[in-house]
């Protein structure tokens, strides 16, 4: 068909116009639909969609306080904090995890360990768009690194955080102890909202103590961030409370002091101002550096520390427990005295041997003979065991008991030292309860020595000998000094719960003290070689501790055995005797005698603290002189 | 036509005075200020868009350059050509769709382009927003208006068929173009009213089937998303939670320009291509989309004017249907961007960055200024 001849044009063309008409009004319809969704979206739910674009563009972060610094008694620095810059992702926001990562192991150095990490977290449950550290303190050169690389790598981000830095870590690192990453128990432990922004804990000594303290209170910033998570810019701050800075009785000259006393050796020294209880050297030799276990330390760094003989991570000073040995006899002394089991003048023969009934076991004295006629004085001042056998079953365990339990032992007697034993300090209760078996009075003959079932740690010893040294007098051995905020010590310090102990003559405290001046300056006295020359007057005690028997899994070695079959060598003491200022306790394992070994580092000890501290390259008086053997 | 006949002084007397000029260029005066309005326009918003990259709105500017020459050189042609050489454009059309399934190149899951060796690479799909309605137009206008039943089946088959083939390459949102091209060719056509309720009973009666057999995962998914965004806020739902959040945190006067968070922090996607009316709405607000609305409500009468005006039935029939296909264009657009529709990829026209679409809506254009400005004295 030959198109438009036979058409109707005007009524072809009326038709379309009428459909056109018709198109008109739907195109009207359809756009009003538009403006009246535009008008229901921008005009009547407009603050709606406000609130959800700021919470897109506008995050709320938590910005952690920086640690509290912790300070000698001479504003030493002892923990600092310094930035350490990581490579951190969130999951959220990588696209392919996988690739990501791969990319990233082409930049740094990526353990196993750290990769193993990474990925533990990522299946552990978490807050969404949290950044997992993936490593830590890079160096200059990674960080330029991925800066170059940013682009390519949406949900990495280079973070600088402050980390714990300890300047004299292996000097110190046993008293004031470390801070980690929190772990999952400390997670359920501590407020989520006051952490939200921190990574790191106190895990032991000071740290962990004074964690409320040191930690501070967490700041907010809300910053504008684009869809990948990027910070453009801050818009608003509230600033984080940091920590408080804490000073230490502790000075680290002492400490160090005490460090190369027992260089090379194993042992602890404690030392402590008598009139308020402040640790001036908490030493536990060998120490190690606990800046590697801030961040995380590897597993082979971490299994060569805990598998050494010397054991570096075990702090003798306050978790060794040793039997006291001889130190312990002033403090018998004391009760022996209190209880009227002995006086002043009374004196005993001391044939070598001491035996419960005639005919009976033989407990012998160090000295082969014996000391013949002793007196209190002279049994604590030659060591005289026959003496204080005698003694000690004559006073019996109860009363033992009860005047030991006054010096602090058998209990954690300090106010801010974390993770202090308490020994053993035994009863009758506590042998019937482990033993299943009545006190005998063989116990209590053993007791009187400060050998038996008695345990002490280098701190119980240090704290009984400064309430010697302060005549009953207690101050609780304590760390903290004083803080550098508002804060006073005695709102953070724990109060202390012991009572002077009170004798019935107080003239008896005069005459042990000396006692053990004896044991110094008397022509007998077992470590006079340790005070010859001294300008001041001393106290001491000097003790031995047998070692019963070695681990089964030490490796086989004659020469180390035999030195380590050695006694520990113990030494207690003050100084000046009329006005102390310093109370020790050395032990020195496998030091062989308490004379030789402990009492001239003691001595070491007195004279820096007393006269000054030697200058550098001085040689130091380890070991240089040779006293009797007790 | 009270709007239309406002616009329409341009060719009362087409050889009388400065209009003789437009009418010797084969130049509509009125559309082609409305359409350079719309396309400066367009290019503003799209430096804001594709985050102020300078180099994204030159190539736009090139390519609608581009677009503006294909418009002039088809509007100097007469429209009696488009009508001979339509059925020879749909037989290529064809055979380039049926190119495309077999050897196509592929982007994104979806073959949509065809490389012939020598020629710059095409989509004939796009050909086909053009020709299935000239097709359309030319087999229905040899017949006697309003069609009968069976002129009605064929058209609606020279539109499927194109469409079905599209659906397959997949390219949901050009099909839909094309079909409803196609259609607008049969409705303008008097296609009698009992007919079109018997196609929405059968449309209501498709798409349950339509949704079980036709259609693709990723098609449902939108189309489940749609309703409930929520539902799925990082993935599918992402795009419309973002594009509503920044439409509606334009408010009134919207944040000004380059100063949208929601773009300019990259969380609406797409910013500079199908979703760039997010953008113009987050920072001009409803006041800026109330122009843009207006500026294509005034290009739809001008044009619906054309082909009320045209001399013959084709031109008339062409023109509407390009016209109402240019309106599906917007209404889709701005549907889904504010979540009133699925998310199809259908660009905003003549403002989404992107080449091949603009110069076949304009080549539209040109056709629409073709028949505008070659009529015969005589008609008059």
């Amino acid at each position: 068909m030959p198109w438009g001849e036979f058409k109707d044009i005007a009524a072809e063309r009326r038709l379309f116009q009428r459909r056109t008409i018709v198109m008109l009004l739907l195109v009207f319809v359809m756009l009003s639909l538009l403006i009246a969704r535009m008008y229901q979206l921008q005009v009547v739910e407009h603050d709606i969609y406000t609130t959800l674009s700021d919470k897109n563009r506008v995050q709320v972060q938590s910005v952690a306080p920086p640690r509290g610094l912790v300070y000698d008694r001479n504003d030493v620095l002892l923990a600092e904090n310094r930035p350490v810059f990581s490579v951190t992702l969130v999951p959220e926001r990588v696209g392919d995890m996988e690739q990501t990562l791969a990319k990233l192991q082409g930049m740094l150095s990526i353990s196993e360990e750290d990769m193993e990490r990474f990925h533990r977290r990522l299946l552990e449950p978490r807050r969404p768009f949290q950044e997992l550290p993936l490593r830590y303190d890079l160096n200059e050169q990674e960080i330029a690194r991925l800066a170059v690389h940013r682009h390519e790598l949406p949900g990495v981000e280079v973070s600088a955080e402050l980390v714990r830095y300890y300047p004299h870590s292996e000097l110190t690192a046993h008293a004031l102890g470390y801070v980690g990453r929190i772990n999952r128990e400390e997670l359920q432990q501590i407020d989520p909202v006051n952490y939200a922004g921190t990574n790191y804990i106190g895990k032991s000594g000071v740290e962990r103590f004074y964690e409320k303290l040191l930690h501070g209170r967490v700041g907010y910033q809300h910053v504008e961030t684009n869809a990948r998570g990027r910070t453009l810019r801050v818009l608003e701050r509230e600033n984080p409370v940091p920590g408080e800075d804490i000073r230490l009785h502790m000075d680290l000259r002492l400490q160090q002091l005490a460090h190369e006393l027992l260089d090379g050796r194993r042992g602890a020294i404690i030392a402590i101002e008598p009139a308020t209880g402040g640790i001036l050297a908490l030493a536990s030799v060998p120490g190690f550096d606990a800046n590697l276990f801030v961040t995380g330390i590897g597993v082979d760094t971490y299994r060569e520390l805990s598998n050494s003989v010397d054991k570096p991570l075990f702090n003798r000073a306050l978790r060794g427990q040793y039997p006291p040995g001889s130190t312990l006899k002033p403090m018998l002394a004391i009760a022996a005295l209190d209880s009227n089991a002995v006086t002043r003048d009374k004196t005993i023969w001391d044939p070598g041997y001491f035996r419960l009934r005639p005919g009976g076991r033989p407990w012998r004295d160090w000295k082969r003979g014996g000391h013949g006629w002793v007196d209190l004085k002279s049994a604590v001042a030659e060591s005289c065991d026959i003496y204080f056998y005698e003694a000690a079953v004559t006073m019996g365990v109860d009363t033992m008991h009860k005047y030991l339990s006054d010096f602090g032992f058998g209990e954690d007697a300090t106010l801010d030292v974390a993770g202090a034993l308490s020994g053993l300090l035994p009863s009758r209760d506590w042998k019937r309860a482990v033993h299943s078996e009545p006190w005998y009075p063989g116990d209590s003959v053993n007791l009187g020595i400060g050998q038996g079932y008695m345990l002490a740690t280098p701190l119980q010893l240090a704290t009984a000998t400064s309430v010697l040294a302060n005549r009953g007098n207690w101050s609780e051995p304590r760390l903290l000094k004083g803080i550098k905020g508002d804060r006073s010590v005695d709102e953070v310090l724990p109060p202390g719960s012991h009572q002077s102990i009170g004798l019935k003559n107080p003239d008896d405290w005069e005459y042990v003290v000396e006692t053990m001046a004896e044991v110094m300056h008397g022509s007998k006295g077992t470590a006079r070689g340790a005070a010859k020359g001294a300008p001041y007057r001393m106290a001491g005690k000097t003790g031995t501790a047998q070692v019963f028997s070695l681990a089964e899994d030490e490796e086989y070695d004659e020469e180390e055995i035999r030195e380590r079959l050695r006694d520990h060598a113990l030494f207690v003491g003050f100084a000046p005797v009329d006005d102390p200022q310093i109370a020790v306790s050395v032990i020195v394992e496998n030091g062989g005698s308490g004379s030789g070994t402990a009492a001239p580092v003691a001595r070491a000890m007195f004279d820096a603290w007393l006269l000054g501290f030697p200058k550098e390259g001085e040689a130091l008086i380890m070991g240089a002189s040779e006293g009797e053997s007790h | 036509m009270a709007a239309g006949s406002m616009l329409n002084q341009s060719s009362r007397h087409p050889l009388l005075g400065p209009r003789g000029i437009w009418s010797f260029l084969h130049i509509d005066p009125v559309l082609m200020l409305l359409l350079l309005a719309l396309i400066t326009g367009g290019l503003v918003v799209l430096y804001s868009g594709a985050d102020q990259n300078m180099a994204v709105v030159k190539a736009q500017g090139v390519r609608m350059g581009v677009a503006l020459v294909v418009m002039l050189v088809f509007a100097q042609l007469d429209p009696s050509v488009f009508r001979r050489w339509a059925p020879w454009l749909f037989a290529v059309g064809l055979a380039g769709l049926a190119a495309v399934l077999l050897v196509g190149v592929g982007a994104k899951g979806a073959q949509r382009w065809l490389a012939i060796p020598g020629l710059p690479r095409f989509q004939p799909s796009e050909l086909m927003k053009l020709v299935v309605p000239m097709m359309a137009a030319w087999y229905l206008s040899r017949h006697y208006l309003p069609p009968r039943l069976r002129h009605v089946a064929v058209a609606l088959v020279i539109a499927l068929v194109p469409m079905a083939m599209i659906i397959l390459q997949p390219d949901l949102g050009t099909s839909l173009l094309v079909g409803a091209a196609g259609i607008f060719v049969v409705f303008f056509a008097g296609i009698s009213w009992r007919l079109i309720g018997a196609f929405f009973a059968m449309v209501s009666v498709a798409a349950p089937l339509m949704w079980f057999f036709v259609m693709r995962e990723y098609q449902k998914q939108r189309v489940l998303t749609l309703l409930d965004p929520q539902s799925d806020p990082l993935g599918a739902g992402w795009n419309i939670i973002q594009s509503k959040t920044a439409i509606g945190s334009g408010g009134m006067d919207g944040k000004g320009w380059l100063q949208g968070t929601q773009s300019h922090l990259e969380f609406l996607p797409e910013s500079h291509t199908d979703f760039i009316v997010a953008v113009l709405a987050e920072e001009f607000g409803f006041v800026g989309m109330l122009a843009l609305l207006v500026l294509y409500l005034l290009i739809i009468l001008r044009c619906l004017y054309i082909a009320a005006t045209a001399q013959d039935s084709f031109s008339r029939l062409l023109a509407g249907a390009l016209t109402m296909t240019f309106f599906i264009y917007v209404f889709v657009n701005v549907g889904m961007v504010s979540g009133l529709l699925p998310v199809v990829g259908v660009p905003l026209p003549l403002v989404s960055y992107g080449g091949t679409s603009s110069v076949t809506l304009m080549a539209a254009f040109g056709v629409l200024m073709s028949i505008q400005t070659h009529r015969r004295m005589i008609s008059a």
